[in-house]
């Protein structure tokens, strides 16, 4: 029997495995939301307060799942506000479909209403897209979208379906969900070499990346460590594959990292670096980040092998499959020497805590709170900015794809939907760790958490400035307080009542952890607007293109 | 700065042009030329790029292009193992005094005229970059109106082509 292309589609989404979309109506995708409304014992649809907000939502669905997100938006101003999200997306290697509805073909390059070529827009931050030109071809389009999307590295592809294709009909035949193409896997000399750079290091580090979790290989990463005896630090991307209680586990490497991490880096013999890319907050100075070392690197991707730091041996491989073949080959080790460094390190790293102003309601303590009450198994969300650095340092992540935070593009506003896609996916109570500034970017989707009834806490770390910034102002630009002093006079726990959230005031350790268990027994979303100092500094910090010797801790 | 020489089979689908020449421009490597027709197979094009850069950036290129969807086939060609070809179309101011020195020069040089006006002349150049480079320097104290050029188009030599090149991208 024939279907329409706009049945063909939900039809093929459903068979691909997806059960919720997230997405907002138009003029271009009609047919596709009579089609959802048809069929919405099978496939449901979750409409937020704005497309960028959608798009966050499939974004944090498919880090806190590990499946296909899918978003779902129209022509025009619809498809363009998804754009920061799959830039997201696409930077932290997640992956995601996003449909888009467009103007019928014969209306294609006319400047029509609500028109863009959003095949062209989308070109430089998706794996892969398509504009579907015929409905004979929409359901295994979709098919071969979510493929490369989960593919090797993975990444957001776009589908854009002009109206015409979504009214067209086409015989439509089930099919199987389709599996990745097979991953690239080291050759027995990749292993050999790289099991023999293990055995002749004294000092191994390893640098822990996102590729970790996205391969599956949080148990090889701490089984290789025990075994050769090395320590680990994690990008931002990588802090969820080794529990922060891993006694291996240094924490956050780059910019913002903890200093036993940075410091182990920088004294080690032998860098493993495992499923990370070498981004410059993670690097500083280049030259000074690889000197007096070796350096191991093993991903998926195999443009990143050289990229942006050159190694002295890189393979493209899988990273769980590498690390299986390599552990059973390594030697066990015991450095003692290095071992006693490292003790040292994390030794001075105790007796230089940073110098927080506030005693009574500081970062650290906030993180301390919500670290101790919840189920590690609860997804913990950020958005960007100085609380998303104390929570990288300091929130004790346990278990893998349960922080999630915007590591390449940095986006301020992706926290409130990768904490609503979070939630949605896991049925998990679910706590976003934000700031006043990257609040106010999409505070909007309150009204989403409220429609769904999501148990979402949000914790602002509200210090009335955009403190990442203004940090740099007062460390390298004179404190020339430049557009971060906002005087604004939100009060965000009424605005939390008005969207019909509950909103919750903390200005104390006391009020704090009242709110805080509040929060956490309520059913619907809770704001708790948590007042914070606004000259805290995130420390340490190694300035942008220095190096270790550079660090500064208060 | 060394010059490499890249063939690339695609997938002939929309925007596989842009997405190759993007990825140059986002990640600035400097393309010197960049050709594309179609191939004895349909649906499949061949691309030849002459790029300027050290050996990193070569091999970060390859890395790159095995990246993208629509490439089939990537393969440095070696100018000792291939041959290279490219086509100007050069068009001479001339006057009676000139003339005949510069179709003594179309001659030697083995080009054709395909144009013959009473103050110009368009010649057909074809061969590698030397040979181009070599007339067009000639050609340059009569006064060059114009030149077109197709960029560099290069295949193996024997019977190895641009499948054999063993680097497929995963895709």
């Amino acid at each position: 029997m024939k279907l329409t292309g706009a049945r063909i589609l939900i039809e093929t989404l459903i068979e691909q495995g997806t059960d919720v979309i997230f997405g907002y109506p138009g003029g271009a995708v009609l047919n596709i939301y009579d089609e959802l409304y048809l069929n919405s014992d099978r496939i449901k649809h979750i409409i937020t307060a704005h497309e960028q907000g959608a798009a966050h939502a499939a974004d944090g669905y498919a880090r806190a799942s590990g499946k296909v997100g899918v978003v779902l938006a129209t022509s025009g101003p619809g498809a363009t506000n998804l754009v920061t999200g799959i830039a997201n997306a696409y930077l932290d290697s997640v992956p995601m479909v996003a449909i888009t509805g467009n103007v019928a073909s014969s209306m294609f390059g006319k400047d029509s209403f609500q028109e863009v070529d959003i095949m062209g827009v989308t070109l430089p931050i998706t794996k892969h897209n398509y504009v579907v030109r015929d409905v004979n071809e929409l359901a295994d389009t979709v098919r071969e979208a979510f493929k490369i999307a989960k593919s090797g590295r993975p990444g957001p592809v776009l589908v854009d379906i002009p109206k015409d294709v979504q009214l067209g009909l086409a015989e439509y035949e089930p099919a199987e969900i389709v599996k990745p193409y097979e991953s690239v896997k080291a050759s027995e000399s990749d292993i050999q070499k790289a099991v023999e750079m293990i055995n002749e290091s004294s000092r191994p580090f390893i640098i822990c990346g996102g590729g970790a979790v996205i391969s599956g290989a949080e148990n090889e990463v701490a089984l290789l460590a025990e075994k050769t005896d090395a320590y680990i630090g994690c990008s931002m991307m990588g802090l969820s594959a080794v529990s922060a209680d891993h006694p291996r586990n240094l924490g956050m490497i780059g910019m913002h990292g903890r200093y036993s991490a940075s410091r182990a880096l920088k004294e080690c013999d032998l860098m493993i670096t495992l499923g990370a890319r070498f981004s410059d907050r993670a690097t500083g100075d280049k030259a000074k980040f690889s000197e007096g070392k070796r350096i191991l690197h093993i991903d998926i991707d195999t443009a990143e092998i050289n990229k942006n730091i050159t190694v002295d041996f890189g393979i493209q491989s899988d990273l769980k499959y590498a690390l299986s073949k390599i552990i059973p080959l390594i030697e066990e080790k015991k450095h003692v020497e290095w071992s006693e460094s490292v003790a040292r390190f994390k030794a001075y790293e105790a007796e230089h805590k940073p110098p927080f102003i506030e005693k009574e309601l500081n970062p650290y303590k906030i993180l301390d709170m919500i670290s101790d009450r919840l189920d590690p198994d609860m997804p913990v969300a950020t958005d960007v900015g100085q609380h998303q650095l104390w929570t990288s340092q300091r929130y004790r992540v346990r278990k893998p794809r349960r922080f999630l935070t915007s590591g390449g593009l940095g986006t301020m506003g992706f926290g409130m939907g990768a904490a609503i896609g979070a939630c949605v996916a896991t049925g998990q109570r679910t706590v976003l760790i934000t700031g006043d500034g990257s609040f106010g970017m999409n505070l909007n989707e309150t009204m989403t958490m409220v429609s769904q009834g999501l148990p979402v806490t949000v914790v602002i770390m509200n210090n009335t400035v955009l403190g990442n910034v203004r940090q740099w102002q007062t460390m390298f630009y004179g404190k020339r307080y430049s557009s971060t002093t906002l005087g604004r006079a939100v009060d965000f726990a009424a605005l939390a009542d008005a969207f019909g959230a509950k909103g919750l005031r903390a200005n104390d350790e006391k009020s704090f952890a009242a709110a805080l268990d509040e929060a956490l027994s309520t059913d619907g979303p809770v704001i708790i607007d948590a007042k914070i100092n606004m000259d805290e500094r995130v420390l340490p910090m190694i300035p942008p293109g220095q190096s270790f010797e550079q660090l500064k801790l208060d | 700065m060394k010059r490499f020489v890249i063939g690339l089979l695609v997938t002939d689908e929309a925007g596989a042009l842009t997405r190759i020449s993007g990825m140059f421009a986002r990640r600035s490597f400097n393309i010197e030329s960049l050709t594309v027709g179609v191939t004895e197979k349909p649906g499949v094009s061949r691309m030849t790029i002459v790029m300027m850069g050290d050996d990193s950036a070569r091999d970060q290129i390859i890395r790159q292009l095995s990246k993208i969807h629509s490439v089939r086939e990537i393969k440095e060609m070696h100018p000792e193992s291939s041959v290279n070809r490219e086509l100007i179309i050069i068009k001479v101011k001339t006057t009676s005094e000139t003339r005949s020195e510069i179709i003594d020069a179309v001659t030697v040089f083995r080009n054709s005229i395909i144009d013959y006006h009473k103050d110009a002349l368009s010649i057909e150049v074809t061969g590698d970059g030397n040979k181009l480079n070599a007339f067009i320097d000639l050609m340059a104290d009569y006064g060059i109106l114009e030149i077109c050029r197709t960029g560099l188009i290069s295949v193996d030599r024997g019977t190895t082509t641009l499948k054999d090149s063993g680097y497929i991208p995963e895709h």
